[in-house]
């Protein structure tokens, strides 16, 4: 999924989401204030009270969990809402495993791996007093679809019924598809064909319980009941979210759901970047959600170092250059960009090497099927490829452009209007014009650049964006980025901006989706020979791998940061 | 009692002459053309400096370049070595004569060669959009004052319809309009990110502000002995306007220059400020300032610089602009005279 503040709908064959991401901390507060990779550490009730400050430039959107769709919320609703499974919460690596929350435990497989059964447990309360039922299961499934919701057709249309769901989403029913026995609490989910990565799907915020009488629309800014510790007193999106505690919370999997310190935590918006900084460092904030300001960043760091935690995401900058239109439908254009471009110089634009990493892989770092090879460094090819990138090659890359007969032709950049995609954008324009084309900058409101750059009625040529995981798979980057069902010509959700398509590696994805059901390590081994070889045909130029920031108020201690959602909101101290 | 040099002068002079000779007695006017005239030098050096001085081109990203300095290779955009060694800075000024006079921007070029590059555009814009304005808004102005009737409110309309949108409003409305699509009308055809682009929508949203003061100067002048004297005569419309309408609204027209000079420079800057004006890699004060904007903290001079070029050409074309109005005004002079 892409990263962003604002509300990122990707309808149909989309399967965005958001973020996350990281490894081991890098930097960071004191031990004291740290916590303990791979463990929560059990509750300490003598911690807990207080009121944690966050603060950002704008709100989400809406508040409904079935819809939203940005890391902000998302969140935001790891402390409020419960799926039946959930993503560890915890420190480090171990926060992409999944484990039991409203479930007993975690599926068992029958049918080939069609049919997913599961036990309710039992005593759970939603925030208005009443129990969780598996017909607030049933009911919350068909909510996925009755409102619509972006993954819908990406991530929930292999549940028996989803298509139909998908036709006609108002009367969305799925009897065969999601079957409940209100006796024995027992749910059985059914899907058309095994999925190697359905407990992820069913770890996210779009598949959370929610009260069977929830609106079958967009709820909006009225809070949904919740399960989890927290949950929502009021929001104003211009001002103000306020979450408190859930009187009818109970720890029943500290791993899934563990109970919260702050009595209150109070999300403040219409800060600007620089105002969020002074606010944290005057004590008036706890957080912030903005990037640092580039001019701030080494005051920060040189005078606060013990509010720092910085983490490497699974994530990647990188430059789709549009395979169906001049010049980059010549693959020799496509490869001079690659060369062309100093990743050294965007990670400066970045902020650093401490917080990015050049990259020439399309599938990040530390991440499921992620083979280490560099095809487009000075004194690499895509024959005889370095292990990791070096050095521009303008001079191939001049050489290239050349032989490619594209010199001289018009290339136009879309960027986000903000200061460092446009930085990006205005590096990337000069780098072009440098191997020989005649680039313009095209900055356009971040609110739309993203759906914008899909659209092939915009004739995008190139533009600079961001991936940040849905989920630990492979699948996430290599398929459903460059994967030919991702390509719908004409549709802002058309997440396969380069509109790449090879056949032959398209049936190698699927064939590798496939035997990740049955065989794990063999499916992340191939998609690692995959995308080598799709990054032989250069459909995008992959720049960094970026790091978070979460840069923290003196008074907060207890500092967890997961992998798959981010720093860990309701583990925070403030007492 | 004490004497003194009357104020104007009752002689058989011509009054150009007069408002000339006052002029030039107006050290107002000596100090602002004096300021003008450094910066316009200082601007059309762009290229010598950067070639012979600053040696590196302002148009090209430098962010992994080196510098040096003092005998000593150094980083333009250098990482912090310090606490966490987060962020990178750029170069800073060196106040030497020579590369980086005022440090780098965050792209690594030159923030001074880029300020006289910068100053070039805005220049440019500014007096080219001025022109625009007073050619247009003459033409529109004497021919709605002096036609009347129904050509006079159809222009007069069309004006107020213009003048309803605040100026910045329908300045930036257009810009991001045409900016991404250029504009084409006929022969006309002005490529998306031209320097023309912001001319003509500078040049065309003060038309009103111009026009409609010469309409209602040229409706009173066509009330004039001499003017109902040459219709009188049977000279041509064409003769009365340019032999006895034109020659009474040249010194309104004089007086509007360097304020509608400085008024389209400051738009101009606003717009690129906004990215919708002057587009990179080319530069203009106002794209300076942006550029600068995320380098408050560490690199001040980026922005300040190019804002204390606004503010000086600005104070310089409005002293300017009084000292023509003064001169050109016998009203002003008879005040100043009793």
């Amino acid at each position: 999924m892409r990263r962003s503040r604002t509300l990122v709908s990707l309808i149909a064959l989309s399967f965005v989401l958001s973020a996350c991401g990281s490894s081991s901390s890098d930097s960071g507060s004191d031990s004291s204030a740290q916590g303990q990779e791979g463990v929560l550490a059990p509750y300490d009730a003598s911690k807990a009270g207080g009121t944690l400050t966050l603060v950002a430039k704008g709100a989400a959107g809406t508040l409904d969990p079935h819809i939203n769709y940005t890391l902000q919320f998302w969140q935001l609703y790891q402390a409020t809402y419960d799926g039946l499974l959930a993503f560890r919460k915890v420190d480090g690596p171990k926060s992409f495993e999944t484990v039991p929350d409203l479930a007993e435990a975690l599926p068992e497989l029958s049918d080939g791996g069609k049919t997913l059964t599961f036990t309710l447990r039992k005593g759970i309360k939603f925030s208005d007093g009443r129990e969780v039922t598996v017909n607030d299961v049933k009911a919350s499934f068909e909510r996925i679809f009755k409102v619509s919701s972006p993954t819908a057709g990406g991530f929930y249309n292999g549940i028996v019924g989803a298509d139909a769901c998908l036709a006609k989403p108002a009367t969305c029913k799925l009897d065969q598809g999601v079957i409940v026995d209100p006796a024995t609490n027992k749910i059985e989910i059914k899907l058309t064909a095994p999925d190697a990565t359905i407990n992820y799907k069913l770890s996210l915020p779009h598949a959370v319980i929610l009260p069977a009488d929830a609106p079958s629309k967009d709820a909006g800014t009225t809070p949904i009941p919740t399960t989890g510790p927290y949950m929502f007193a009021s929001y104003d999106p211009n001002k103000e979210l306020k979450m408190v505690r859930n009187p009818n919370f109970q720890e029943w999997n500290r791993e899934a759901q563990p109970a919260g310190y702050p009595d209150e935590i109070v999300y403040q918006f219409g800060l600007t970047a620089e105002a969020q900084v002074n606010a944290i460092k005057n004590g008036q904030a706890d957080w912030m959600l903005d990037p640092i300001p580039a001019d701030r960043l080494s005051e920060i760091g040189t005078e606060l170092p013990n509010q720092i935690n910085v983490h490497t995401l699974t994530a990647m900058w990188y430059l789709p250059m549009n395979t169906n239109l001049a010049p980059f439908n010549n693959v020799k254009a496509r490869q001079a960009v690659n060369y062309a471009i100093d990743r050294n110089a965007m990670v400066k634009i970045f902020g650093g090497e401490q917080l990015a990493t050049p990259a020439c892989t399309f599938l990040p770092p530390g991440f499921p099927g992620h083979k280490d090879f560099c095809q487009y460094t000075a004194g690499a090819s895509v024959e005889s490829p370095a292990q990791s990138w070096a050095a521009p090659d303008i001079e191939k890359a001049k050489q290239l452009v050349k032989e490619s007969g594209t010199a001289g032709q018009k290339v136009g950049i879309v960027v986000s209007d903000d200061e460092v995609n446009k930085q990006m954008g205005e590096y990337l324009q000069s780098v072009l014009n440098q191997i020989g084309y005649k680039a313009t900058l095209k900055p356009i409101s971040s609110n739309i650049q993203f759906t914008y750059i899909q659209n092939t009625k915009n004739k995008v040529q190139i533009s600079v964006t961001q991936w940040y995981q849905d989920f630990p798979a492979a699948m996430d980057f290599l398929y459903i980025l460059l994967g030919c069902e991702s390509f719908t010509p004409g549709s802002d959700s058309s997440i396969n901006m380069a509109g790449y398509c090879n056949k032959d590696l398209n049936k190698r994805m699927i064939a590798a989706m496939d035997l990740g059901v049955t065989d794990q390590a063999a499916a992340d081994k191939e998609w690692g020979e995959i995308d080598q070889a799709i990054m032989a045909e250069a459909p995008v130029a992959v720049a960094f791998t970026p790091k978070q920031i979460d840069f923290l108020s003196a008074r907060v201690k207890n500092y967890n940061f997961s992998k798959q959602f981010y720093m860990l909101v309701s583990q925070l101290q403030v007492k | 009692m004490t004497t003194h040099e009357p104020a104007f002068d009752l002689s058989s002079e011509s009054p150009g002459k007069i408002a000339l000779r006052t002029l030039v007695r107006d050290r107002r006017s000596w100090i602002a053309s004096s300021m003008l005239l450094v910066v316009v030098a200082l601007t059309l050096s762009a290229p010598l400096y950067a070639s012979l001085i600053s040696k590196t081109d302002p148009f090209v990203s430098t962010i992994n370049g080196t510098v040096v300095l003092d005998g000593v290779e150094v980083q333009v955009l250098q990482q912090s070595t310090e606490g966490l060694k987060l962020g990178v800075n750029p170069i800073g000024p060196t106040w030497k004569i020579g590369p980086y006079f005022l440090g780098a921007d965050n792209q690594g070029r030159d923030v001074a060669a880029r300020l006289l590059y910068g100053g070039t555009n805005t220049l440019l814009i500014g007096f080219s959009a001025a022109a625009l304005t007073l050619i247009v808004a003459t033409l529109v102005g004497v021919i709605a004052g002096y036609s009347g009737r129904i050509i006079d409110s159809v222009i007069s309309r069309i004006l107020d319809v213009i003048w309803a949108f605040p100026v910045y409003l329908l300045s930036i409305s257009l810009s991001v309009v045409l900016l991404t699509s250029g504009f084409k009308w006929g022969p006309l055809s002005l490529e998306a990110g031209s320097l023309y682009l912001p001319i003509f929508i500078i040049g065309l949203v003060y038309v009103p502000y111009v026009a409609r003061p010469i309409r209602g100067q040229v409706l009173a002048l066509r009330e004039r002995e001499f003017v109902k004297a040459a219709i009188g005569g049977g000279a041509k419309n064409s003769t009365i306007i340019f032999r006895e309408i034109l020659p009474n609204v040249i010194p309104s027209v004089l007086v509007f220059i360097p304020l509608m000079v400085s008024l389209a420079m400051l738009t101009e800057s606003a717009l690129s400020f906004l990215s919708i004006g002057v587009q990179p890699p080319d530069a203009s004060w106002g794209t300076i300032i942006k550029d600068g904007l995320g380098l408050l903290y560490t690199r001040p001079i980026v922005a300040l610089t190019p804002g204390l070029f606004i503010v000086v050409t600005a104070v310089a074309l409005n002293l300017l602009g009084d000292a023509v109005r003064d001169a050109l005004d016998p009203k002003a002079r008879l005040r100043g005279a009793f």
